[in-house]
């Protein structure tokens, strides 16, 4: 996947200035950046959600304009940061909807397991016959990640679009996510996220993308762009990085500025 | 590559065990039977019954006799007058209406993500019978002028096109308020349900003692008009709709995860919501045109299927066709039995058992969560 000198307009308000990527598969790349740097934007982007106003997208060497959505269906898969669901629809059958683009009216014995396998990947196989909107906000995230699994899983050199997977996962899910996304891209997807918690992108990212304010702030290793000097100028806050000599990744620690009590 | 050798091993021993297990899920065409038996249980059941009792074997004599099976009619001659052309075209326009109601109810669920969206209670029938009612205070102004043109279709037309108006209208206008939109899809519905209201109210205060009639009868609903003319007008609208909106329902299931990620999973959205407004209002304006406006068939089936089949579309669809053509089958035979010789327009009748029975259903939905 390819961006190349994308730019993103809305009402003359450019959200997204000269976004260059290149993506391949067997590679995890994480996209951070404060609120409101265009992170999402460009995940809508990457999708096909929205059309870049200059600038081309390709995607295994073809424009992405020129891909039908059913195409693309069976060649990347998508979880979005919003997943509201009113209607009763069991865990199990919103998994199988990762299924869609590949039956025609009858799902096959085959996508049935493959939908059981990803229930037990998530870790979510207890539940798969209670009511999605009965559960909670990590659990229902948990219900999507498995669907974009099931919609990915048989396809060879697919590309996994994440926007903030783990938002409102417990730490041990969180940890667990970072585990399948490390996991799918050795076996050969690549994998887009955008991470709010810099310690996993540090410890996870094969590269990483910084924002901000709708423009590439610093892209490369996690080593070369998560910087002190660029947290602080990408986020406003001052951070230590420190080497704990029995973890072989560094850790990221905002520093405390005294809080003004009154 | 040891994962994908568990999947085919898992999928191996699932296909054995299928082979072994009858219990099969429900598949569509099992709901369509057993829906379709109830549906012609409750058919049998309306034609026999009225002020001229039909026993189950003169109807079996009746329908025999007509396509050539026996050679001897039925003795009594009256029965089989009443049976083709008072009960069975009012039999048959009940379920074509009820049908109608019942799967666009369902379909414009679907479409507005939200099991409260109904015909009625958004404004479309609404904005149906406005037209409708248009469509007659010009008809009888000039004299028959548009019937000599365009026959009987003219009432379903225009009824469509009032009702295709006010569903683009409420559904962008619940799109501009962002994702879901119920609250403005409500309000919008007030709004167009308020304006119609003034303009009946309007037209009360300067109708006729006949045009009264008219009117309430748009505002009630009745199947009082049947004959064979108004059941094959609105046969092709009601029928098109139910031949091609299951072709959505994997569609739709999808929507139930919103528009983008539809999207992402290959829907494409505009053909998506053309389709639907195109086929809900087919089926919600003709029947509008012929039977008025008949509240709460297009929200309580749905509900009622969902609460049996589960809320997957492949299964709603259907029976939401089926259950809506059921139960007002059932009101329209209660509707001119209950208080006989007079009939009670089955719009009150709906609505009257209708509301009790929805609270119920909810009240049993949240009781049985979690």
């Amino acid at each position: 996947m390819e961006v190349e000198n994308v730019h993103f307009v809305v009402k003359n308000k450019p959200l997204l200035q000269e976004i260059n990527l290149k993506a391949k598969t067997g590679e995890l790349w994480a996209i951070v950046g404060a609120n409101g740097a265009g992170k999402s934007t460009l995940m809508k982007l990457l999708s096909k959600e929205l059309v870049p106003t200059s600038g081309k997208i390709s995607f295994h060497e073809k424009d992405l304009k020129k891909y039908n959505l059913k195409e693309l269906a069976q060649k990347r898969a998508v979880l979005a940061q919003q997943n509201v669901i009113t209607l009763s629809f069991t865990v199990h059958e919103i998994v199988l909807m990762g299924r869609y683009p590949f039956y025609e009216s009858k799902p096959s014995q085959r996508d049935l397991s493959i939908v059981d396998h990803c229930l037990h990947k998530v870790g979510i196989i207890h539940f798969k016959d209670r009511m999605y909107p009965t559960l909670s906000g990590g659990e229902q995230q948990r219900v999507q990640l498995a669907r974009t699994l099931a919609q990915i899983w048989e396809v060879r050199e697919g590309f996994i679009l994440l926007d903030e997977p783990t938002s409102g996962m417990d730490l041990l899910h969180q940890y667990e996510t970072f585990q399948l996304a490390r996991e799918m891209m050795q076996k050969g997807y690549g994998v887009i996220a955008v991470v709010h918690d810099l310690n996993f992108a540090l410890q996870y990212a094969d590269r990483i993308l910084m924002l901000k304010k709708g423009k590439i702030f610093a892209s490369g290793t996690p080593n070369e762009v998560l910087t002190g000097k660029n947290i602080k100028e990408a986020f406003g806050v001052s951070v230590r990085i420190i080497h704990p000599d029995d973890t072989p990744f560094p850790v990221i620690i905002p520093e405390a500025s005294s809080v003004a009590v009154i | 590559m040891i994962e994908e050798e568990t999947i085919t091993k898992a999928e191996q021993k699932a296909q054995k065990i299928a082979h072994q297990n009858f219990k099969q899920p429900l598949s569509p065409a099992w709901v369509i039977l057993i829906l379709g038996v109830v549906l012609l249980a409750c058919v049998v059941f309306s034609v026999g019954t009225g002020a001229l009792h039909i026993s189950f074997s003169e109807i079996a004599g009746i329908v025999s006799h007509k396509i050539g099976l026996s050679d001897t009619p039925i003795l009594e001659e009256q029965k089989e007058i009443v049976f083709w052309v008072i009960r069975l075209p009012r039999v048959c326009l009940g379920i074509l209406v009820g049908a109608g109601l019942g799967i666009a109810g369902a379909a414009l669920q679907g479409l507005f993500r939200n099991p409260i969206a109904d015909a009625t209670l958004i404004g479309v029938t609404s904005g149906a019978s406005l037209f409708a009612v248009i469509v007659i205070m010009v008809n009888i102004k000039f004299f028959g002028i548009i019937n000599e043109y365009a026959g009987a279709y003219t009432l379903s037309f225009s009824a469509f096109a009032g009702a295709a108006l006010t569903t683009m209208i409420v559904y962008q206008l619940s799109k501009m308020t962002g994702d879901g939109g119920v609250t403005t899809m409500l309000l919008c519905g007030i709004a167009i349900n308020a304006f119609v209201g003034a303009l009946t109210g309007m037209m009360t205060y300067l109708a006729t003692d006949e045009q009264l009639r008219t009117i309430t009868f748009w505002t009630l609903g009745s199947l009082g008009g049947a004959n064979w003319t108004t059941v094959i007008s609105i046969a092709p609208f009601v029928g098109v709709s139910i031949l091609f909106m299951p072709y959505l329902a994997k569609s739709l299931n999808l929507l139930v995860l919103g528009e983008s990620q539809a999207a992402h999973l290959g829907v494409n959205m505009k053909i998506l919501k053309r389709s639907i407004i195109v086929l809900a209002t087919l089926a919600v304006g003709s029947s509008v045109a012929v039977a008025g406006t008949i509240g709460f068939v297009g929200l309580v089936v749905p509900h009622i299927i969902r609460s049996i089949f589960g809320p997957d579309n492949r299964y709603l669809l259907v029976g939401s066709a089926f259950g809506g053509a059921i139960v007002l089958t059932i009101a329209d035979t209660i509707s001119r039995t209950i208080v006989a010789p007079a009939e009670l327009p089955i719009g009150i009748l709906t609505a009257l058992l209708g509301t009790p029975f929805f609270l119920y259903l909810l009240w049993n939905q949240k009781r049985n969560r979690v």
